[in-house]
């Protein structure tokens, strides 16, 4: 029987989205595996999020080590290695804790590596094969992957659906006499905030892009209401910023910045050649656009006629009663 | 310091507009300009910089055909000092855990403190370099976009989400992923490429390097890339009508297909 | 009593010096002094790079009795400009009488050969009037620099020192050289008027003829004292001014006879990275560019001890115009003080560093447009557009080159257009079949041979809203009856904005490439709609057939009447036509797009302040549509504001990049529905009969 466990990564006594989506792509792996949450921490937090996870895996392991009070990829990893058996299947999310942990990880228990999957298909034989995107997601591929010694897979996040929690009725583990050493030769200082108001609109995930549609600054606080609501950062058209009413960093395009969102909210935007220059990777563009004739329709995925100025707010208060 | 950069050729996403061929199973390659990893470069250029403050060398490996030869100069031209082509029939199809055996078997013929990759590629998982760390049991650091070289040691910095830096230090001889964003490489331009044409850059097979050729390749691969495909994608957007309360529903139940909310 | 004046050849100070001695050993100090200057202030010079600039002799007489002689480029500021006529005309006929005041200092009653008589009279008459015209318009100058202080002159902060105490205290040493001679003179004339001697005609109102009516009561020894008095003053202010010239802006009353000789006598092209070093040796070359001071040409150093600060160049600069961080002007003076910093009037010349981290910076150098409105206007005939280019190709060499321009660099290098679109896309745009219904485009890099080849160029290629541009341009061909086709995927980027950001090699493969194509296809001539590809199939290519703009072929046809165009069909617009750089001051189309316009019956069309060699740059030549310095407000939209203010609703553009940009400017400016921004060829095709 396929053995699957998933790290649990959390902060502040809180477990991340993603652990809701890995039993969605358990699953899909093996609708019969068995599913085992990890969580490797210390202190409060740390039991806290294992009795969390109760309620949505049956079994959870809790790895308890003062070293790991801040999850240091290299400790977490040595951690992993000592209490999960080696041919184990191991989720964890490709993000930037997951690109430190998995690809070691793998090395260390010798099994094989697929990383950033977005669907799976499942298990033929020892063989599992799974969808990636590359290119910036121009393109999707098949990957095959052989899972007879083990596998490390991580998942992307926001690519399964997440589950109902609530009732698995779960207990947890204690191995934490099993993690043996845990020195490091790599040493966590400090995180270091980034500051205030200095947004970086090249690393969000989702973009609200306000263009001349808008039409007064004053507005500018009806996308920023929407952006909120989608836990998405306010970028803009060159218009905007050439009007100051935001910095030259929000500006999308091939004189501003090149964005790689998943999602790209275009409102108000007609979709000028410049501007189209600065979204890469195939992102799923929503456009607003009073104009039926705007360009920015020719490459948006979903489009809307509609005032910006009306339909943003509309669009915030349905978000914010889900 | 002597560092070692591992790069990649790749196909350019923002030179190439991407399309399958007629079997629909891979992509056309005839119209594919390739270039060097974006990740890579800003890797390039931060060995560079650390080897223009404290002293030392840059060599920059990579593992692929006779065209990937074309990287390794383009990454001479900005200032490295070697370039390593590890290249052989039996390195072909090899998954990320395949050309990181290689690469370690490349690193330990040297004598490097520091090896570098890209954080990723467009077309890879951002891999290599962590397991290229536990294959030589050296610490590692990935998507780093600060590095303040000091004694036996580095201390960087991570990018983290919603913006933030993680400071580590690490011990020297360590692995290293660079993030873009770390630096402003410089420009090679063809000029620069051409000065660098002549320079002799040692290639080295799966023998000069003792590397067992079934642990590599297609053979060694436990992770193949089975085919391409597109996902659907329609002409134009899809437009949605209706009252606004209908677009709304039917926009948020997409926007949450799509990771949008 | 002596019935004459002793003149400073003959008298004796205190009885017993003689005075000639003075008047001999003064100018001995004052022109070694000036030798040994001069040799300093060319030894940089000597170190700079080769220059070109003996070839067609000429047209360099004639920019020297035009612009030099002529002063021509004058009066384009009229108070200024008028004021320097004054005073260059001045100096030009008062050069006579200084050089023989200085040897009739020993000695007496010298006259220059063929100066003895009418011909002597007739000077002395101009001459009188030139000195108080010189010395009118020098207080007229000192007030209006010194009291109003015009914006113009201003220096600000980050470029250094304000430059208004100099250029009072030259006026002060040209008026003390004015009053002296004209005060040695009517001494002269007072004393013998006093001893009876007949009456001198004298210039009426002149300085000459003012000061003898003062002197007339003066005692003769008061006057003989002047006399000597005032001779030397004159002496030392003429050799102190002399020595003083090569130390700041006026060694261009030196220089600018040189500078104007040498000036660039052919427009739109580009120098080449070496004069002397073919493009197939650019291989060979250690280094590219300026990097250093000694990098420039000696003709651009010329250029730097020439600059008078006029300020004209930064006053037509649209990159100064917005707040971006150039100022031609200053990319003179900062050159002229390190020149001087570095090249000491005594002591070891100091080693230069490189001048984007010494006195430039790299934004300064990437701001500039490469409009040539600075040396348009300059009356002395300085480049910047080569200087610019030159340090550009050091930049570039380097590996200076901003990020967001890295991408477009390397899309040239790999497919031959910015966007690093397909190149078989690049006639796409010929290729829906609702056009080729309407028209039907040759390619001729597939089949078929032409006359005409229609070069697009990569931004109405690809750019989904140029490519109309494209496709009027076909039709208006097609109409006028020119066989005409294109190179399809053959076509690369004409490469015009690469050569002009300093990636030189690759301007040279572009530039291989197209060429070998379009000689493949044997066409006899060129047409193109775009002003960038235009300048450089002309001007930088060798060796292809005649090009022409597309606004020259519908003159033309309209002309001959193979084009007849209906009448304005909107005939309640106002229409202004905005000169591309490329198309008016870089090759002087300035009429051909009017007269098409004209040719519209009922068309009613205003003219722009700033027009034709004056035009105001869009803002966004090629390369600048993907990097942007920081400037407070765009280009385009004072170009806007400027139409809106000639009474304009429609601008209407003879090239793409103008077009983008004033288009962008009208949304930005909030003219949207107000004003509207019109390519030449949609204009033309609306017409088409």
């Amino acid at each position: 029987m396929t053995q699957i466990y998933a790290y649990i990564p959390f902060a502040n006594g809180t477990a991340e989205d993603v652990a809701l989506e890995y039993p969605s792509a358990a699953k899909k792996i093996d609708a019969g595996a068995t599913l085992t949450a990890v969580v490797a921490g210390t202190g409060a937090d740390l039991d806290k999020v294992a009795n969390a996870m109760t309620a949505v895996y049956k079994e959870v392991i809790k790895i308890d080590n003062a070293a790991m009070a801040y999850p240091n990829a290299e400790i977490v990893r040595k951690a992993l290695v000592s209490v999960l058996p080696a041919d184990a299947i191991v989720l964890a999310p490709h993000n930037t804790f997951g690109m430190d942990l998995a690809p070691g990880l793998s090395i260390k228990m010798n099994s094989a590596y697929a990383a950033d999957i977005v669907d799976i298909e499942g298990i033929e034989g020892s063989s599992l094969k799974l969808i990636r995107q590359e290119l910036g997601g121009a393109v999707s591929t098949h990957v095959t992957t052989d899972i007879s010694a083990g596998a490390v897979i991580t998942i992307r996040p926001g690519a399964f659906a997440p589950v109902e929690g609530g009732s698995a009725g779960g207990s947890v583990t204690d191995k934490s006499a099993d993690a043996g050493d845990l020195s490091a030769k790599r040493k966590f200082l400090e995180v270091v905030e980034a500051e205030v108001g200095d947004v970086d609109i090249t690393k969000s995930d989702v973009l609200v892009s306000i263009g001349r549609g808008i039409e007064e600054e004053e507005n500018i606080a009806i996308a920023q209401e929407l952006a909120d609501a989608m836990k998405a950062v306010v970028s803009c058209s060159r218009p905007i910023v050439d009007a100051k009413w935001l910095e030259k960093s929000r500006q999308v395009g091939t004189s501003g910045q090149t964005v790689k969102p998943k999602v790209y909210m275009a409102m108000g935007i007609s979709g000028s050649f410049q501007h189209l220059g600065g979204i890469k990777g195939n992102p799923f563009i929503v456009a607003v656009n009073k104009n039926p004739k705007a360009p920015i329709f020719q490459v948006a995925d979903v489009g809307i006629v509609e005032n910006i100025l009306e339909f943003m707010p509309a669009l915030t208060e349905a978000i914010n009663e889900l | 310091m002597e560092i070692l950069v591992c790069v990649k050729r790749v196909p350019d996403t923002a030179e190439n507009e991407f399309e399958l061929n007629s079997a629909g199973n891979d992509l056309d390659r005839d119209d594919l300009v390739y270039s060097v990893n974006e990740w890579d470069n800003y890797a390039v250029e931060e060995a560079i910089q650390i080897v223009d403050k404290i002293g030392g060398n840059v060599t920059v490996v990579t593992v692929g055909d006779d065209e990937s030869e074309e990287v390794l100069r383009r990454e001479m031209a900005m200032g490295a000092n070697n370039g390593i082509l590890l290249t052989d029939d039996a390195f072909e199809g090899s998954d990320g855990k395949g050309i990181a055996t290689i690469l370690k078997a490349e690193v330990e013929k040297g004598k490097y403190d520091l090896i570098m990759t890209g954080a990723q590629a467009d077309e890879g998982a951002g891999q290599v370099g962590g397991m290229l760390a536990a294959m030589l049991d050296l610490p590692y650091a990935s998507l780093v976009n600060k590095i303040e070289p000091g004694e036996g040691k580095i201390k960087v910095g991570r990018e983290i989400e919603g913006g933030n830096q993680e400071m580590n230090e690490i011990e020297l001889p360590c692995v290293v992923s660079i993030q873009t964003g770390i630096n402003e490489p410089r420009y090679v331009g063809i000029r620069g490429i051409r000065k660098v044409a002549s320079v002799e850059i040692p290639e080295k097979g799966a023998s000069d390097l003792g590397v067992d050729a079934s642990a590599v390749g297609e053979a060694g691969a436990k992770t193949k890339r089975v085919d391409y495909f597109v996902p659907d994608l329609g002409d134009g957007a899809e437009m949605l009508e209706g009252s606004t309360d209908e677009i709304i529903t039917a926009l948020i139940e997409k926007l949450k297909a799509k990771g949008g909310l | 009593m002596t019935p004459s004046i002793i003149g400073p050849a003959s008298y004796k100070l205190f009885g017993f010096f003689p005075t000639w001695i003075l008047a001999f050993v003064l100018p001995v100090i004052g022109i070694g002094l000036f030798t040994y200057i001069m040799a300093r202030r060319i030894a940089p010079l000597i170190r700079a790079n080769p220059d070109n600039r003996f070839d067609q002799i000429g047209l360099r007489v004639k920019n020297l009795i035009i612009v030099w002689l002529g002063q021509v480029r004058q009066p384009r500021y009229m108070l200024a400009g008028v004021l320097h006529i004054l005073i260059f005309a001045g100096f030009l006929i008062l050069s006579i009488r200084s050089t023989s005041l200085v040897i009739i200092g020993f000695s007496d009653g010298f006259v220059l050969p063929g100066f003895g008589g009418v011909l002597g009279d007739v000077y002395n008459f101009i001459k009188d009037y030139a000195a108080t015209f010189v010395l009118i318009a020098c207080i007229i100058a000192a007030v209006r620099r010194g009291i109003f202080k015009p914006k113009r002159y201003a220096v600000p902060e980050k470029y250094g020192k304000d430059h208004t105490a100099e250029a009072v205290f030259v006026l002060g040493v040209i008026s003390t050289l004015m009053i002296s001679e004209s005060l040695f003179e009517a001494s002269e004339l007072a004393y013998e008027a006093a001893n009876g001697a007949a009456e001198h005609f004298l210039a009426p109102l002149s300085l000459v003829w003012i000061f003898k009516k003062l002197l007339s009561a003066a005692p003769l020894n008061v006057l003989q004292g002047l006399h000597i008095f005032t001779y030397f003053v004159h002496d030392l202010a003429f050799f102190f001014f002399l020595n003083f010239l090569p130390m700041g802006k006026h060694f261009h009353v030196i220089t600018s006879i040189f500078n104007v000789f040498f000036m660039r006598v052919k427009k739109g092209n580009i120098k080449p990275v070496k004069y002397g070093i073919s493009d197939e040796q650019l291989d060979d070359l250690e280094t590219f560019g300026v990097k250093k001071l000694e990098d420039f040409t000696w003709k651009h150093m010329l250029d730097f001890y020439s600059c008078a600060d006029c300020g004209r160049c930064s006053d037509q600069c649209p990159a100064n115009a917005v707040g971006r961080p150039l100022s031609p002007r200053f990319i003179t003076i900062k050159a002229r003080d390190l020149i001087f910093k570095n090249y000491p009037m005594s002591g070891k010349i100091f080693k230069s560093k490189l001048l984007v981290e010494d006195i430039y910076t790299e934004d300064e150098i990437w701001s500039c447009t490469t409009c040539g409105a600075c040396e348009e206007e300059c009356p002395l005939g300085i480049e910047y557009i080569d200087k610019i280019v030159d340090l550009r190709r050091g930049m570039v060499d380097e590996g200076l080159v901003p990020q967001t321009l890295q991408k477009p660099l390397k899309a040239l290098e790999k497919r031959g257009n910015p966007y690093g679109k397909m190149e078989k896309k690049r006639a796409e745009w010929a290729e829906s079949k609702e056009f080729q219904e309407i028209c039907q485009v040759k390619d001729l890099s597939e089949d078929g041979e032409a006359d005409t080849l229609y070069f697009v160029d990569s931004i109405t290629s690809y750019d989904d809203n140029m490519q109309d541009i494209a496709r009027r341009t076909a039709v208006i061909l097609d109409k006028a009856g020119v066989d005409f086709g294109i190179l399809g995927k053959l076509e690369k980027d004409s490469g015009n904005e690469v050569l002009r950001f300093g990636e030189e090699m690759l301007y040279q493969d572009l530039k291989s490439q197209n060429t070998e194509a379009i000689l493949e296809t044997g066409v006899k001539q060129i047409v193109t709609a775009d002003p960038h590809a235009f300048n450089a199939l002309k001007n930088d290519y060798k060796g292809l057939p005649p090009v022409k703009h597309i606004s020259q072929v519908v003159a033309e046809k309209i002309e001959s009447g193979a084009l007849s165009l209906k009448s304005c069909q909107t005939a309640d617009k106002v229409y202004v036509y905005h000169d591309p750089c490329y198309l008016g001051r870089h090759n002087g189309v300035y009429e051909a797009p009017r007269k098409a316009m004209d040719a519209i019956n009922g068309l009613t069309r205003v003219e722009l302040e700033k027009s034709r060699d004056r035009s105001f740059c869009c803002g966004g030549g090629g390369l600048m549509l993907f990097y942007e310095p920081e400037e407070e407000t765009r280009m385009g939209v004072l170009r806007v504001n400027m139409a809106a203010e000639a009474g304009a609703n429609v601008i209407v553009t003879a090239c793409p990049f103008c077009l983008v940009n004033i288009q962008d400017a009208i949304k930005v400016a909030g003219k949207e529905g107000e004003m509207e921004a019109l390519d030449f060829t949609a204009l033309i095709e609306q017409h088409l009969e």
